[in-house]
């Protein structure tokens, strides 16, 4: 490790490896830092991923990451009518299941042979700051031994939990309705439709969001729950839910545990600002998650490429300042901000459905037919039949 | 007080993203309370498998 870098990217997920990659490719000397052993442990993930977003994003596809590729996802409503989408009708919500771990540690490898530095167990714990109080490096733990590195940017790629966010005010603190807290279990021993992921609306077990089955292979699936913090009422309510719910579903609770993951997911709106001198936020950290389906994978490469583009001009234009950082500010925006705020709207309205308004939603949804799902679709079929059911959601049709 | 109990904590950093206080961190593999902690309880109903409690 040198004590000199053009950039410092903290945490080294798909964003933070991703962003790194195009960067070094692009010729800056960049450095990742992961404050764990190993990356992409423990998987914090219900392992969906879009192909398109992923192909967009020029992730390198490699087969040791995926565990399946699905035909399409099912919706299910609470009593038991359910909508099927294929693959080209479901837009950016299916396509791979990928190995969570497998595909971290896959973009990292990535990013080193490209020419980007990383360092383990390697903890950002603070920002340097110059005399007129700009950014220049960050503080660092790693393997026990306090140091400082010098850098003209710092990429905050630190996840839901992003210090570098705020610490530089950039993130500000959520509400309880845009925090998803998310617990899932790999059960095997299932009786499922490997080929389908599919999501459970139901009122009851999983109020202000959805219960997931994200197959891994014939008979083993991701089996998860993810609601948002103001419908949690007390401690370990989450996992009397999830639990609950398996025991409800016969064909599920015949299945025996593999594994125990837990997660938060941002489901905020877009942050006002992911730069200013010096340093830009990205991934989760960047708040750039879908607030509908809580994916990240798709949406954090997406950004982190046009990350990692910026990181290189940079470097060339010898300019880090807010100004020029726009470029990567206004590149995410366009490809993701007008569906992330559309889709955090959908959200807020969704939260307080119940399970009738879900049945009608599901089956009126079956027989009208869709072109390709996405939350504005959804909409404008379902106010065909039912305008009293989306009211409330006049603003985003 | 926030104790987290290490036998049930699944390290997911559920609790440290929800603090509205920046009072929590993950350190390699376990959470640390700090002094900014106003007892809210974000973390305790946050976590996913109910590893947090506040006590007196």
């Amino acid at each position: 490790m040198d004590d000199e870098y053009d950039a410092v990217i903290v945490g080294a997920g798909p964003a933070g490896s991703h962003t790194a990659r195009f960067a070094a490719e692009g010729g800056a000397k960049v450095l990742i830092i992961e404050k764990r052993q190993e990356v992409g442990s423990p998987i914090r993930c219900a392992e969906g991923a879009a192909r398109r977003s992923l192909e967009e994003a020029e992730v390198i596809i490699n087969p040791k990451w995926v565990s399946g590729e699905m035909d399409g996802a099912m919706m299910i409503a609470p009593n038991g009518n359910f909508l099927v989408v294929d693959e080209a009708r479901a837009g950016n919500e299916v396509g791979y299941v990928v190995e969570r771990d497998l595909f971290d540690q896959d973009l990292a490898k990535v990013a080193v042979q490209r020419g980007a530095e990383l360092a383990l167990k390697c903890a950002c714990t603070g920002l340097l700051k110059d005399e007129n109080g700009k950014i220049c490096g960050v503080k660092i733990n790693h393997m026990g031994e306090e140091k400082e590195i010098r850098s003209k940017l710092v990429i905050g790629a630190d996840g839901h939990e992003s210090m570098i966010g705020r610490w530089t005010g950039l993130a500000p603190k959520l509400e309880k309705n845009d925090i998803i807290s998310g617990l899932q279990y790999r059960m095997t021993n299932l009786d499922i439709n490997h080929k389908f992921v599919q999501f459970f609306l139901t009122s009851k077990y999983a109020p202000g969001g959805y219960i997931w089955i994200f197959p891994k292979d014939e008979n083993t699936a991701n089996v998860g729950i993810g609601i948002v913090l103001s419908k949690i009422t007390h401690k370990g309510h989450l996992k009397e839910l999830l639990d609950g719910w398996i025991a409800s579903q016969p064909k599920i609770a015949q299945g025996d545990i593999i594994e125990i993951v837990g997660g938060g997911i941002p489901v905020g709106t877009p942050l006002d600002s992911n730069v200013m001198d010096g340093l830009m936020l990205v991934g989760d950290a960047g708040r750039q998650t879908d607030p509908i389906t809580g994916g990240g994978i798709g949406n954090g490469c997406r950004a982190a490429r046009i990350c990692g583009k910026t990181i290189a001009a940079a470097v060339k234009a010898n300019d880090f300042s807010k100004e020029f950082l726009q470029i990567y500010e206004t590149g995410w925006r366009e490809i993701l901000e007008e569906r992330l705020y559309r889709n955090w709207m959908a959200k807020e309205a969704c939260l307080n459905l119940d399970d009738d308004v879900f049945n009608k939603i599901i089956t009126t949804l079956d027989e009208v037919g869709i072109e390709e799902v996405n939350v504005f679709n959804l909409l404008v079929v379902i106010k065909e039949k039912h305008p009293e059911l989306v009211e409330k959601f006049q603003d985003l049709i | 007080m926030i104790v987290v109990d290490p036998r049930i904590c699944l390290h997911c950093a559920q609790c440290v993203g929800t603090c509205p206080h920046m009072a929590l961190e993950l350190n390699d593999m376990h959470i640390e309370v700090n002094e900014n902690c106003k007892s809210c309880k974000w973390c305790v109903i946050s976590c996913p498998v109910g590893a947090l409690t506040l006590e007196a």
